[in-house]
């Protein structure tokens, strides 16, 4: 947008690019449940959860390339795997069904507190899709609190595996709220209402109770993410590249 | 000038209520409630714009492309503008209650339970919870059912089962 000096817009760049490669890196993990869920159910419903994670990776993008003139399919599919920006908590496998519901319990109220917080932006295109995007997500948020239930209850074995996915990933999920380098400007212009601290502040006040109510353990360490938050990449993440990457990648520059 | 401007923009209404949802063909793009609004603009290079604000379901909706293509098609062919843009729009957020009482019937004679009205208040999770176990059957008219699955074939829709006449259906989301 015309309005925006140079050093807001690099800032709010780099705020929708973030949100952008958490929703789609997370989206192409768990398409990969897409035939092999634990029940038929599930197959549909972490196939529509995947494709909503990635339409909405996909809006973010748009939006992200209107900022900066870019083109969202490049900005998609055309960086090398250390020129994404998704929190260290994208970087994982899928592992088992108990670690994939641990790592969307944690994100999903990450992310809700996130949209929350950013439908009263003042960029208002990213305060319209947040508001939007927030209706989707109700039913992920609605879904994965009943699996964390689910797990914990169904027996000593899941109930393991849950609370190992949750200790596994708790020091990347506070990643989700890793400082941006712009975030001051961003709070600044109201483009971001609240610091990505007090964010996480929210998403503990909401996830501690609902652990404590599935006799999971609520870690008290590690405190705030560090900068280096979103740019760990890891093996793992880069095997997952060359898999979303391969379609792009066999014919650079084709319309597809 | 006014009777001309109105009458356009009847035909590119009409028009549209011709085109039906790629996913469920039974229902049209304007009974569905994702035209946001047609209007007429005069370019800077002084030819004319047709621009169609559109709203989509699902932000992810995979139809959104067949849709814009088959707007622009369609009203091109009416040669009412020099130009037909499809402009996506989330200025005001899509919800299940801008589907017509035509769009709802529709959907319910072709076997989808059309969505419970849900109201467009800023907390949505709490009214969530009320209405999604609420479906009626669009075979038996019972409300003895239950929602076996949020997620269905289409990010829009949900699948439930009626206890009465014992058959699987699926419901259009409220969202």
């Amino acid at each position: 947008m015309s309005t925006l000096d140079a050093t807001t817009r690099d800032a709010l760049a780099e705020l929708l690019l973030a949100m952008a490669d958490d929703e789609f890196v997370l989206g192409f993990w768990d398409s990969e449940w897409t035939g092999i869920a634990p029940i038929l159910e599930e197959d549909v419903a972490m196939s529509s959860v995947s494709q909503d994670e990635i339409g909405h990776a996909r809006a973010l993008y748009e939006l992200l390339a209107e900022v900066t003139g870019g083109d969202a399919d490049r900005i998609a599919f055309g960086r090398p795997p250390e020129g994404y920006r998704h929190a260290a908590l994208m970087n994982h496998a899928r592992s088992d069904w108990a670690f994939t519901i641990a790592r969307r319990f944690l994100y999903e109220h990450a992310d809700a507190v996130r949209l929350e917080s950013l439908a009263a932006s003042s960029y208002q295109p990213l305060a319209d899709l947040a508001v939007k995007m927030r209706r989707e997500e109700t039913y992920h948020i609605l879904h994965f609190d009943l699996w964390l239930k689910r797990l914990s209850e169904g027996g000593d074995e899941s109930h393991a595996r849950l609370a190992a996915g949750i200790e596994r990933l708790w020091p990347d999920a506070q990643t989700v709220f890793a400082p941006l380098a712009g975030e001051g400007r961003l709070v600044d212009a109201r483009i971001l209402p609240d610091t990505l601290e007090v964010m996480r502040a929210r998403w503990l006040e909401r996830i501690g109770p609902r652990l404590e109510a599935a006799h999971l353990p609520v870690p008290t360490t590690p405190g705030s993410p560090g900068a280096d938050g979103r740019t760990q990449r890891t093996d793992e993440f880069a095997w997952l590249h060359a898999e979303f990457t391969m379609v792009a990648r066999s014919e650079e520059g084709a319309t597809w | 000038m006014v009777a001309v401007a109105l009458s356009r923009e009847a035909a590119v209404w009409a028009a549209l209520a011709e085109l039906s949802d790629p996913e469920i063909p039974a229902i049209s793009l304007v009974d569905l409630g994702v035209i946001g609004g047609v209007a007429f603009a005069e370019r800077p290079d002084g030819a004319e714009r047709l621009t169609v604000e559109l709203m989509p379901t699902f932000v992810g909706c995979p139809a959104i492309e067949v849709m814009r293509e088959q707007i622009t098609e369609r009203l091109g062919a009416l040669e009412l503008a020099d130009e037909v843009v499809v402009h996506l729009s989330f200025a005001e957020p899509w919800t299940s209650d801008r589907i017509t009482p035509a769009g709802r019937e529709a959907l319910r004679s072709s076997g989808f339970a059309p969505p419970v009205t849900i109201g467009s208040g800023s907390v949505f999770s709490g009214e969530l919870l009320t209405a999604l176990p609420i479906a009626t059957c669009p075979y038996c008219a019972s409300r003895n059912t239950t929602l076996e699955n949020p997620f269905g074939p289409t990010l829009c829709r949900a699948i439930y089962h009626c206890a009465d006449c014992r058959q699987p259906f699926e419901a259009f989301k409220p969202v």
